[in-house]
């Protein structure tokens, strides 16, 4: 009925890629949000790039820079002695970053509607950088970083393109739900495709509706910080 | 400029650059005065706010707080806001909105044992009487109890100068003037400089020991409130400070047997008190203070009325409340106005309307010669 299999392996590489991708995203959101330098349009960009290219053009570069010939991968064969490509490690690596503006933009959002007089007052307060941003800039972008972690993590069990050029196919190490359901469909196997693809579309409805309920509430939220009622 | 003696208590500004926003000031602020920044908008009072918090940093200057030096180009000092120990309540307040009345007061008392922030910050509350609303979220508090909540905020840190961004704008006017009325209290119990970024005048001036006139990011004029009111040092700082009877007049001669001298002004001969600042002949401008125009009663002449009597007709009446703006075009002479302020009461008593002949008294003691316009 389900490949439990697939979807463990899925909801293991939405997991680790969710803890990678939180650092980031809060690093170059706040980076993006508050600072002005040479570059940031190319930056930002850049980021944005997985939104708009093809999954296969992406894909087709992520295998050459991971590939056994590549720094990447010749840097990761001396360390464990495995190749890049076509493994469950290679995998994740492409998706942080295909998930990249994922995670990246609604925190840059998120940091951005805070007005810089609260984070100039935090430091009139004597709080340090780093205590401002866990004490005072946190707390206030959230919403920011879960709306970040939910598209990040659902955008990972539904990657497909990406998934197929990097890591293939191999059951347990990188044949993730999507590409289950696409061997069902193949195999003309409709009802498990039909179950796996039900869960999918549920449970990136439930995410999307999540993230667009938690926007409402950082609307209100800036409003109050703001005084605009 | 007055000298101020760094070694006691007290801080000392001096900010110069050309760009962004150009800058050439001197502000010097004792501990316990309150020293008003005033001017339009643009003129820097804000920037010079957010330069002694170190949220900006000028290219060039010295600022110095009682024996420490915060910023010096020269000597590539410039100390972080976070170890200049400054209290800044900030034109919307810039409440935590996360966090409730008494936290966002805490927050600031790092520089005290932890069991003792939660007690200190709710004495901080109670003396901006807020006592009971400590839990209360900043959105459940009104304009004027944020205003509070940021004021014991600014104050918890035990700051060395206290900044106060334009702090009264948000808030209706009942409320201003409460919110005055308890800093004058307030200010009895803190020992530490004041500044006020206001473009209040009327504010300024009854809060403030000293002022100082900014326009585009220079320092005019410093002095007591009334002393910059009475005695501007030019026209530019007199129209800053609300003046509208500036004019020009030549120099007629100085008497110093009857201790005046006398300036002729579109046809009129004026009397002040004797100022030898201007020779004989030299064109000034000279400004009166509504204050010191008098009005004569219509139809019944008094002694008064020969201290510089000037003639007119009433072009503009506007009674605002209990007072009545009168604007006055000097006879002989078109397009010169006097403005000047009487009672409701005495303007409907003497039929003060507009058209209507009328005199009044230019108090010697009340012209203020300046040097011309440029």
């Amino acid at each position: 009925m389900m490949d439990t299999t697939a979807l463990i392996l899925s909801l293991k590489l939405a997991f680790w890629t969710c803890l990678i991708l939180c650092p980031v995203a809060i690093f170059f959101g706040r980076l993006l949000a508050w600072k002005q330098f040479a570059g940031k349009a190319w930056l930002e960009a850049l980021i944005a790039l997985p939104l708009v290219l093809p999954p296969t053009v992406l894909g087709f570069y992520l295998l050459l820079g991971m590939g056994a010939s590549s720094p990447l991968g010749q840097f990761y064969f001396s360390l464990t002695g495995h190749h890049l490509v076509f493994s469950f490690d290679g995998l994740l690596v492409a998706s942080v970053i295909f998930n990249l503006p994922f995670a990246i933009q609604p925190m840059q959002r998120a940091f951005e509607a805070i007005p810089t007089n609260i984070r100039e007052a935090a430091w009139c307060c004597g709080l340090s950088r780093f205590e401002s941003l866990w004490r005072i800039e946190l707390p206030l972008a959230w919403p920011g970083a879960v709306s970040a972690l939910a598209l990040t993590f659902a955008h990972t069990l539904g990657e497909f393109g990406v998934v197929l050029m990097v890591g293939g196919s191999i059951e347990g190490e990188t044949k993730t739900i999507a590409i289950s359901i696409y061997d069902r469909v193949q195999a003309f196997d409709n009802t498990t495709a039909g179950t796996m693809s039900a869960f999918l579309l549920v449970f990136s409805l439930m995410t999307i509706g999540f993230v667009y309920r938690l926007t409402y509430r950082r609307r209100q939220q800036v409003r109050s910080m703001t005084g605009d009622k | 400029m007055e000298h101020c003696d760094l070694a006691s208590k007290g801080i000392s500004i001096k900010i110069f650059q050309q760009t962004p926003i150009p800058l050439s000031v001197e502000i010097e602020c004792r501990a316990g005065e309150l020293l008003a920044l005033v001017g339009p908008s643009g003129s820097g009072k804000s920037t010079i706010l957010r330069t002694i918090a170190g949220l900006y940093q000028p290219q060039a200057g010295t600022i110095r707080c009682n024996d420490e030096v915060w910023f010096d180009d020269r000597q590539s000092i410039s100390i972080a806001t976070q170890n200049r120990h400054i209290g800044f309540v900030f034109q919307d307040y810039a409440l935590f909105p996360h966090l409730s009345a008494l936290q966002n007061v805490v927050i600031a008392l790092g520089h005290l044992h932890r069991n003792l922030r939660q007690a200190r910050a709710q004495a901080l509350l109670a003396q901006v009487n807020l006592k009971g609303l400590e839990h209360r979220m900043s959105d459940d508090l009104s304009g004027g109890q944020r205003q509070r909540v940021a004021l014991a905020r600014a104050l918890a840190r035990e700051p060395k100068v206290l900044l106060l961004d334009e702090p009264f704008s948000a808030v209706d006017q009942m409320t201003r003037r409460k919110l005055q009325q308890e800093l004058v209290i307030l200010r009895r119990n803190i020992k530490i400089p004041i500044l006020l970024v206001t473009h209040d005048l009327d504010e300024a001036a009854m809060l403030a020991d000293r002022l100082t006139v900014l326009h585009k990011g220079k320092t005019l004029q410093h002095g007591a409130p009334a002393e910059i009111l009475r005695h501007p040092r030019d026209a530019l700082v007199a129209r800053l400070m609300g003046h509208t009877n500036i004019f020009s007049a030549t120099i007629e001669g100085h008497y110093p047997d009857q201790g005046v001298t006398r300036i002729k002004c579109y046809g009129l001969l004026l009397e002040l008190e004797l100022n030898h600042s201007f020779a004989v002949g030299a064109t000034v401008a000279w400004v009166i203070h509504p204050a010191h125009i008098i009005m004569h009663r219509r139809g019944r002449p008094s002694h008064g009325e020969r201290e510089n009597p000037v003639h007119g007709v009433v072009k503009e009446l506007l009674v605002l409340g209990e007072t009545s703006m009168v604007s006055l075009e000097i006879k002989g002479d078109d397009n010169v106005f006097l403005s000047f302020k009487t009672s409701a009461h005495t303007a409907k008593r003497n039929n003060l309307e507009v058209g209507v002949e009328a005199s009044v008294s230019l108090l010697t003691e009340g012209i203020h010669l300046m040097p011309p316009n440029k």
